[in-house]
């Protein structure tokens, strides 16, 4: 791949001139960094719309789950560099710690704050999502502290990716190549397992599922957990990527990735996971061609636009199907 | 095989089963007529668990039900096929019919099981990759009595099988209803409105009214019934 990347590279040199080099560098930086930050909100979209799915809930305390999991990971690697661990073995051990800890959240979290609504008129539980998530902001606010903490950079640089550093970073590879493993084995979770059938029978007829015999209290935990433990290797790998973090990166977060399973459909899968690159082209674009003063406006805009014009999403079912 | 003694059951403050009392032996047809809103389905749904029994006691095989979860209930060999037949829409044939078996683990079983439905209704095999919303009615009820059979039910409870079919089709349903009770022995509890076709396929019958049980006795002593000949046979 080097090599000829790198003839490639040259090629390129060769054929045009300076100006279009440049022009056409920055608009792959920016397809690149796109696909980063897009396969970060995709693992987090997907918890929500795999809820979303099976109990009809917005979980807004997702985002927080997604900042617990990033506050795991920085107390675990400081110890572990402590210990004189080093680089790939921290951000490994790292995620793990992460994963855990964020899924035990998860799973707790629905126990105590919806498990109790679940007969409930549907806006109890979502009050009760928001009021969970401001808990867990102030709790980590108290627990730990206001400021933003540095993270450690765990995800090493490679050798092979130098030349091309300045448009895609060995960070972002990572990123994404981390994310794409994950959605793959998610893929195989819910389409081949006894588990994902149970789930997909969840989601689509719960009376049913249960008279097939699938104990739907414990489909519902599964799908906490496995949300969870997503948003909480997003957490590990862009707090890395970025290198700060504080108690209240979870808001922003979380409401990027709600958008972003609401822009492919919530409550599809393969939606979450195209509204989540969706959203991160549209803000990479908009913020290399026109101000990143304006991040925050375009995704929203897009999250307003795509409500008023097509609020099934992109690839979501219309309410009428489902009935 | 299965009792219900003295069941009473509530939505909110509405009492829809006002102390139900039904037995079945083991091998009979039995069906459970009456209007609509008498309580038929909500006494279904107290035997699957769906809508717990706020009084009394339901018996299978013996043994107290009425305060297991669903799941459990459905693993003890009791299968429904819901009113309105409640197809999963997005998964195909095959899976509606592996969500049948979803509590079995036998997989050669399964298999044999899978070919025999098959057998039963032809048509479901050509239509086996299809989605289960893109079936017709008719298709649509064969898969969900199939999907019940999956889990080789001990009893199998049928909700309006008749209901938005054609004549044609629901004779043909009603002959297997009856041809699985001949060659498994598997007990049979149907609600019916259509009083005189359930008459006809059954050993026995019960006449619900308003939350109770009002008449119950041998179909072919029911159908001459003054009064069931009136409310529900219109003759």
């Amino acid at each position: 791949m080097g090599k000829r990347g790198r003839n490639l590279h040259r090629d390129i040199i060769l054929k045009f001139n300076f100006d279009s080099v440049r022009f056409m560098e920055y608009f792959f930086e920016l397809l690149l960094g796109g696909l980063t930050r897009g396969s970060i909100y995709a693992l987090i979209a997907l918890g929500y719309t795999m809820v979303y799915g099976i109990i009809e809930l917005i979980n807004f305390a997702h985002g927080e789950i997604y900042m617990i999991g990033a506050f795991t990971a920085l107390i675990v690697a400081s110890l572990l560099t402590i210990y004189g661990f080093h680089g790939v073995s921290i951000l490994i051990l790292a995620s793990v710690a992460a994963v855990i800890y964020s899924s035990a959240y998860g799973f707790t979290i629905e126990k105590i704050a919806y498990k109790p609504l679940r007969r409930a008129p549907r806006l109890s539980p979502l009050i009760s999502a928001i009021g969970m998530s401001i808990f867990l902001q102030n709790y980590v606010r108290l627990a730990q502290t206001s400021d933003f903490l540095p993270f450690p950079s765990l995800i090493p640089e490679f050798g092979f990716m130098r030349d091309y550093e300045h448009i895609f970073s060995s960070a972002e590879l990572v990123i994404f190549i981390a994310a794409a493993l994950i959605m793959a084995m998610l893929t195989f979770l819910v389409k081949l397992t006894r588990m994902g059938m149970a789930m997909r029978a969840s989601a689509q007829d719960r009376k049913m599922a249960m008279l097939s015999g699938v104990d739907v209290d414990r489909v519902i935990s599964v799908t906490f957990i496995t949300g969870s433990a997503l948003a909480a290797v997003g957490g590990v790998l862009i707090a890395s990527h970025i290198g700060q973090i504080n108690f209240s990166i979870g808001f922003i977060a979380g409401i990027k990735a709600f958008t972003a399973a609401v822009l492919g459909g919530i409550g599809s899968i393969p939606g979450a996971v195209l509204g989540g690159f969706f959203l991160g082209w549209a803000e990479s674009f908009a913020t290399g061609y026109v101000s990143s003063d304006y991040e925050d406006v375009f995704a929203f805009a897009l999250l307003v636009l795509i409500l008023i014009f097509k609020p099934e999403g992109l690839i979501g079912r219309s309410k009428a199907n489902k009935v | 095989m299965l009792e219900l003694i003295d069941v009473e059951a509530h939505y909110g403050n509405i009492r829809a089963l006002k102390g139900v009392n039904i037995s079945l032996s083991e091998g009979e047809i039995v069906t459970l007529i009456g209007a609509n809103g008498a309580g038929k389905t909500t006494t279904l749904m107290a035997v699957s668990g769906i809508v717990p029994a706020s009084a009394g006691e339901i018996l299978f095989m013996g043994k107290p039900i009425h305060e297991l979860t669903p799941d459990r209930i459905a693993s003890l060999g009791i299968s429904q096929v819901p009113e309105g037949r409640h197809i999963f829409q997005r998964m195909s044939v095959m899976e509606n019919l592996h969500m049948g078996a979803f509590t079995r683990r036998d997989r050669k079983e399964i298999k044999r099981d899978l070919e025999y439905v098959f057998e039963l209704f032809p048509v479901l095999t050509e239509r086996r990759h299809q989605q289960g919303g893109t079936l017709s009615g008719g298709e649509q009820q064969m898969l969900a009595i199939s999907r019940a059979l999956m889990a080789r039910p001990k009893l199998l409870l049928l909700d309006e099988p008749s209901l938005g079919l054609a004549p044609k089709i629901v004779k043909q349903i009603f002959e297997i209803i009856r041809k699985i009770n001949r060659e498994h022995n598997t007990t049979v509890f149907i609600v019916e409105q259509n009083a005189n076709l359930a008459l006809q396929t059954a050993d026995r019958g019960y006449v619900m009214e308003n939350g109770s049980v009002v008449l119950s006795d041998e179909c072919s002593k029911l159908i001459s019934n003054d009064k069931v000949r009136e409310a529900y046979l219109g003759i």
